[in-house]
This record gives structure tokens, sequence and C-alpha cells, in this order.
């Protein structure tokens, strides 16, 4: 099973590499882009295929290392 | 004083606060390399500078879960006196000994140089060789060295007087113009609640010798090694 985790930024926390893309975006003369916030996207294979144990693992995975629940949020799908 | 420096793959300033230790005790510290999953009777913990894992991830993350931190955070929690010094100070906040986090700095850039800081408080076996008030020039090399905690930790960090150092001006105000990095509240360094734990961006151990410049970072291990001798 495929497991697919999206770290992003909280709210109310800033993004200066956001910023620096919105401006390199408005700079490259794309108008119209309002707020950019970067984070990241991660890709794991599991083992376990009972979907609920499984996205009870990635959950574990997220608090203990892969976001840091002080600033970022994370969100889980599992694909298989 | 017994004082042991960790080692994990990526660190840099290791030699250095050893060298500086070793100037204040006449002895080197141990040098105790990641993998080690057990720490000898110490005084003294230091997570030295550098860049750990290569900042997989988040800077300090991979380090926070290695084997030895276990052993470290075992001892902190007897009371063992804990340094970390820049990404040491990541890895703290990582492994939960301290409160916050260390994002990446607000102009994205990597600053390498002297800033000022006001020494807020010399309660602590780090800050006693220190006046509160005191400015004094250490130097920075980060690129994530923004502290960041919600309002409500930073009030009761000031409440408990446990910020230790914050970037200021050569009077010792702490303007937004002495900021380097973005910090909340231009905080440099803080302590844990039973102030025996110390984490800060700036490196103390490469301002410790005259032959580097200035000796404004050698009044903390000569009181940390009076104070644990």
């Amino acid at each position: 099973m495929k497991a697919k985790v999206h770290v992003t930024l909280k709210q109310g926390v800033l993004d200066p590499q956001g910023k620096a893309v919105q401006h390199a975006l408005a700079a490259l003369g794309f108008t119209g882009v309002g707020d950019v916030r970067q984070g990241k996207f991660i890709e794991l294979d599991i083992a376990e295929a009972d979907p609920a144990k499984a996205k009870a693992q990635v959950e574990e995975m997220c608090r203990k290392l892969l976001a840091n629940t002080v600033i970022e949020n994370y969100a889980i799908d599992l694909e298989g | 004083m017994k004082a042991a420096v960790i080692v994990f793959p990526g660190s840099n300033c290791d030699r250095d606060v050893a060298v500086a230790l070793k100037r204040v005790t006449g002895h080197a510290p141990r040098m105790i390399w990641h993998r080690d999953t057990a720490l000898p009777a110490l005084d003294l913990i230091v997570v030295p500078g550098g860049f750990s894992y290569g900042d997989y991830l988040r800077s300090g993350a991979m380090a926070a879960h290695s084997p030895i931190m276990a052993a470290v955070t075992a001892q902190a929690a007897k009371g063992v006196r804990v340094l970390g010094i820049c990404n040491g100070f990541q890895i703290l906040t990582e492994a939960g000994l301290l409160p916050g986090v260390l994002m990446r700095n607000q102009g994205l850039s990597f600053i390498c140089r002297d800033v000022l800081l006001k020494v807020e408080t010399s309660a602590s076996d780090f800050t006693a060789g220190y006046n509160a008030g005191q400015v004094v020039r250490i130097p920075v090399a980060h690129g994530d060295g923004n502290y960041f905690a919600e309002p409500a930790v930073l009030d009761r960090l000031e409440d408990e007087d446990r910020v230790a150092f914050r970037y200021c001006d050569e009077g010792g105000a702490p303007l937004e113009a002495a900021n380097p990095n973005g910090s909340r509240r231009n905080i440099a360094g803080i302590l844990n609640e039973t102030r025996t734990v110390l984490g800060m961006m700036p490196h103390p151990e490469r301002l410790a010798d005259p032959l580097l410049g200035g000796t404004d970072g050698a009044p903390m291990f000569r009181a940390l090694a009076a104070a644990l001798s």
C-alpha cells in the first residue's frame, strides 16, 4: 500500500520560501498569484495491508518524525 | 567537570567546543559517536553545531532520533547539564528537550557573522559568568535560526526568566534591525524549566580564545567548569 503525506506549514506561520517563490513568479510575469505556501510531499510504501492500521502507522510516523507539529500540519492519503 | 561532546555525521563544531572545554578544564572531553547507546557518568553534555544528517527533512530532525539521544534525554532528566549550540539547539527542540522550533531564516540567506547578544539572565550554570543585561559579541553561522514558538510559549519563557540571550544593538536594545534571522522576540537562546538545558544559535566556542579575535564566549565555559567541578 502507498501512503502519500503532505506536510504544510500551519496558518499564521510565516513561510519565507513561499514568499520568495511568489515574488519570483511575479518577476516572471505571472500576474494574479496570491499567497504561496511551500510544503513537502512524502511517498511511502507500507507493508501493512489493513487501511486503518496503515493509517495509524503513518499518523505515528508523522507525529514522531515526518512533521514538526509545532509549525506543521500533515495530511495522509492511502492508495492501493 | 566531566564533559562529553556528541558527534553526529555532519557535526562540524565538535572539535571547536572540545578545545574550548579543554581550555577551562585542562582535559579533553569524551567524544561520543551518535550510534553509541550509553553515556558514562557526566556533568555536561554538549550537542555541537554542524549539519547533522545533512539537515535532511528538517534541521536536527534525524539526529533527534539517533541512538545516543535516548541516553542524552535520560541524563538531562536527571539534571545533567546539556548545552546545544546551533545545530545542537535545533536537535534539542526536535527531541523535545526545549520548546519551539528553529525555522528557515526570514531572509532565506545563510548568515555567518558576529552578532551582538544581550545576556538576559545570569541565573543558570551556563550564563553565571555574565551579568544580566551585558552585551556580548558572539558569531552565528546558520540557515535555520529563526526561533518560533506560540505566543503562550514565548510568554511563559519570559515569565520564567528562561530567555538566556536576545539579538540586540550596541546598547542592548532588542531591535528588529538587530535581529539577523526573524526570531520571535529576538530570541537567540533559551533554558528549559529546570535551567539545566540551554539551547542557543550563536557559537560561544568560536570566540573563546584571543587568537580567534575575541573571548566573549569564554565565560560560558569557565562558569560551567566552576559550577560543575
